[in-house]
């Protein structure tokens, strides 16, 4: 019996930054590997799970879902005296780091935290900002001499803390951020073990979406889709966040609307999820969603891309929140849409044009 | 030592009650006359096997920082206050247990994407705890205002000297005061209190002291370390930013501080018993803080007191660190004190 909370805490629990996705790759392959016919990777390194058609149509149809499965983290920039400076890699928020507990990945995994000054002794010039990168220092508790030998100019730097359960059905985590929608993409092939689909699915996990998407454009070159789901967190209301551009925790994933998104595909989709009753919340995006849809679409030929979301708060934190039955919901419309593809789906995404004779569609 | 049970107990100024179980129970037939005093400190007395000699009064205080709920928003988020002295900039994403049930809770925090740069410090008022409720009925069913907030931390053991926790201020020295009680027999009178409401203006050790009437007294600590580098030094920066202490270099023995000048005799007395004795030790002048001693150097007609501490590092947050040495060390020169105690090393001069 597939448990979602139980593999979503094994993903947000393993510790792999953008470039560096080795571990959370064969965690990802292991809970696929009985849910697909086959696993593959491209280059870059992002991973591609194949769950084939149970009724196959003369010509192969192809669906891409696309998660990414890297994180923030920092890396280590010096060490002085036992004690480690720091570069961020892409996208940690300094504000935040005073006194977190942290993962040095030396020779071996090295508990720390990041260093702060005792009130006691806290000059008022001190409290008026929070420390830059410059500035933050982590402390592994360990002699200099040792540090020396187990932490290498380079190495890896990630939170240290485990996924906890608040009240309802929320979970606060590091890097649910994109590793819920990974955690989606499970669901999904987890539901389609249980129903009849005409498409070939390629589940993707990519790497490198924070360091500029950078995974995605090779995964949609490698699988070569005729359709494409892209799948990331969104920001969920909490104070700072203008209610309109935030979605509602537990309120269903949240469906993009822009540019960057195919129009049909997004009303087709909007449909299966009326039909059986899932709840979605639409997200209007006017112009770079800043998620793997935006390589996908430009890929290839072209490729008709829309963008689901899971409301999160809290983004790039250690405590990033979300709630267990979007992600559930995320998984089971994605199910129902797969099978309700058709050999025919392609023409429903047809351009209408007033010279249908003269263009090739 | 009992430092790991020590850490892990959630004991905020007004409600110590899990650290008192874990000492009642750790001195109980090492000691006689244990009572709770109207406070809610512990006192307890080791009867010494000497004559004549000062009765010596050993402070540790049970409390530890951390934070109230003092209201709730209409979105089911939690307005919360301090207890105890606190950085503000720790609590961004820092991880809570609240109430009685320990009900988890993140302080959550505005995303970088959404703060325009914003590098200015939030107050803690501004600031909210998520408990995963959607309204006010929600958030107050599983929470009350006045609840009682803790961090949320594990203790660790790291490396062969490193152990890593909250709360080593000053269950450190709770832990070092049992051992004391566990061990001897001592020539002097020991009287011990461990004391309630430290962080909040030492209420407990003057109470306590008004109560045990000592000759000398000695307040026994988890103090602060700032022993780092600075990351922003040049290369042939001399200065060297002030560590107050530093971890490894055994126990700290105060000169002084925000609130108390450790007599010069008692001072000396404590410098001479641990060098007699082999026991490395450093002085601390930093004017930052305060403890236990303050309080009780002023009690009654006035008490010669003074403070050894074990050096800890992020102290007042979820994670300090401290090394098995220093608290050995700690331990073997507060024991040698007791052995060698006299009238002189207590009267002024």
């Amino acid at each position: 019996m597939f448990d979602l909370k139980q593999h979503l805490k094994s993903l947000v629990e393993a510790h792999a930054p953008s470039g560096y996705e080795g571990p959370i790759r064969e965690i990802i392959r292991e809970a696929w590997r009985p849910l697909t016919n086959s696993m593959e990777q491209d280059k870059l390194g992002s991973l591609i799970g194949i769950k084939k058609a149970t009724n196959s149509l003369k010509k192969t149809r192809k669906i891409m879902l696309a998660a990414h499965m890297d994180e923030i983290g920092m890396m280590v920039r010096d060490v002085v005296d036992g004690f480690i400076y720091v570069h961020d890699i892409d996208g940690v928020d300094n504000r935040i780091l005073m006194a977190q507990p942290v993962m040095v990945h030396g020779r071996r995994p090295l508990p720390g935290v990041v260093a702060s000054v005792p009130p006691h002794l806290l000059s008022a010039a001190a409290r008026k900002k929070y420390p830059s990168f410059d500035e933050i220092i982590v402390d592994v508790g360990l002699p200099a001499a040792e540090v020396a030998k187990l932490v290498r100019i380079g190495d890896l730097i990630t939170p240290d803390v485990s996924m906890i359960e608040l009240s309802g059905k929320r979970l606060a985590a590091k890097a649910m951020d994109d590793r819920a929608s990974v955690a989606a993409v499970t669901a999904c092939l987890d539901n389609l073990n249980n129903m009849s689909h005409k498409w070939d699915v390629y589940a993707a996990a990519t790497v490198q979406e924070e360091t500029g998407l950078l995974g995605a454009a090779t995964a949609a070159y490698y699988i070569n889709p005729d359709i494409a789901i892209a799948l990331d967190v969104t920001f969920a209301s909490q104070p700072g966040i203008d209610s309109d551009e935030a979605s509602e925790l537990g309120a269903g994933p949240t469906l993009a609307v822009g540019p960057n998104f195919h129009p049909k595909l997004v009303e087709k989709i909007r449909d299966t999820a009326k039909q059986f009753e899932i709840k979605i919340q639409d997200e209007f995006v006017p112009g770079a969603s800043g998620t793997d849809a935006w390589a996908i679409q430009v890929a290839l030929e072209g490729i008709p891309t829309i963008l689901l979301g899971i409301p999160l708060r809290n983004m790039h934190s250690p405590i990033e929140t979300v709630d267990l039955r979007d992600i559930e919901r995320a998984g089971r419309l994605m199910a129902h849409f797969i099978a309700g593809l058709d050999a025919d789906f392609m023409s429903a995404l047809a351009w209408t044009t007033t010279n249908p004779a003269s263009v090739e569609q | 030592m009992l430092l790991k049970e020590l850490s892990e107990a959630i004991g905020i100024s007004s409600n110590e009650d899990a650290v008192r179980q874990i000492i009642l129970k750790a001195i109980e037939g090492h000691a006689t006359d244990i009572r709770i005093d109207p406070m809610g400190s512990i006192t307890a007395i080791k009867k010494g096997t000497g004559r004549n000699r000062p009765r010596v009064m050993l402070a540790a205080h049970m409390d530890e920082i951390g934070f109230m709920v003092t209201g709730f928003n209409g979105d089911g988020l939690i307005k919360f206050a301090n207890i105890g002295g606190i950085d503000d900039r720790i609590l961004p994403a820092l991880r809570v247990k609240i109430g009685e049930n320990a009900v988890p809770g993140v302080v959550i925090w505005t995303p970088i994407h959404k703060s325009h740069g914003n590098n200015t410090p939030q107050k803690i008022s501004d600031m909210r705890i998520d408990i995963g409720a959607n309204n006010k009925d929600e958030v107050s069913s599983k929470v009350k205002k006045g609840d009682l907030i803790a961090f949320d931390s594990q203790y660790m053991e790291i490396g062969k000297k490193m152990l890593r926790g909250k709360a080593f201020d000053d269950r450190v020295g709770c832990s070092l005061l049992i051992d004391i009680l566990q061990g001897g027999p001592y020539p002097v009178d020991i009287l011990a209190a461990f004391t309630v409401q430290e962080e909040i203006g030492l209420r407990g050790a003057k109470v306590a002291a008004q109560t045990l009437k000592p000759d000398v007294a000695i307040a026994l600590e988890g103090t602060t370390a700032n022993d780092l580098p600075n990351p922003l030094a040049e290369p042939d920066d001399t200065e060297e930013n002030n560590p107050a202490c530093k971890l490894g270099d055994g126990p700290v023995l105060t000169v002084i501080d925000a609130r108390l000048v450790v007599p010069p005799q008692l001072l000396n007395f404590l410098r001479n018993t641990a060098e007699k004795n082999n026991i490395p030790y450093q002085l601390k002048t930093q004017p930052g803080g305060t403890t236990d001693a303050a309080a009780i150097h002023l009690s009654n007609a006035g008490v010669p007191s003074a403070v050894i501490s074990v050096p800890c590092r992020y102290i007042h947050s979820p994670t300090a660190y401290l090394n098995r040495d220093d608290y050995a060390n700690s331990l073997n020169l507060l024991q040698a004190v007791l052995m060698d105690i006299k009238w002189d090393g207590v009267k002024s001069t």
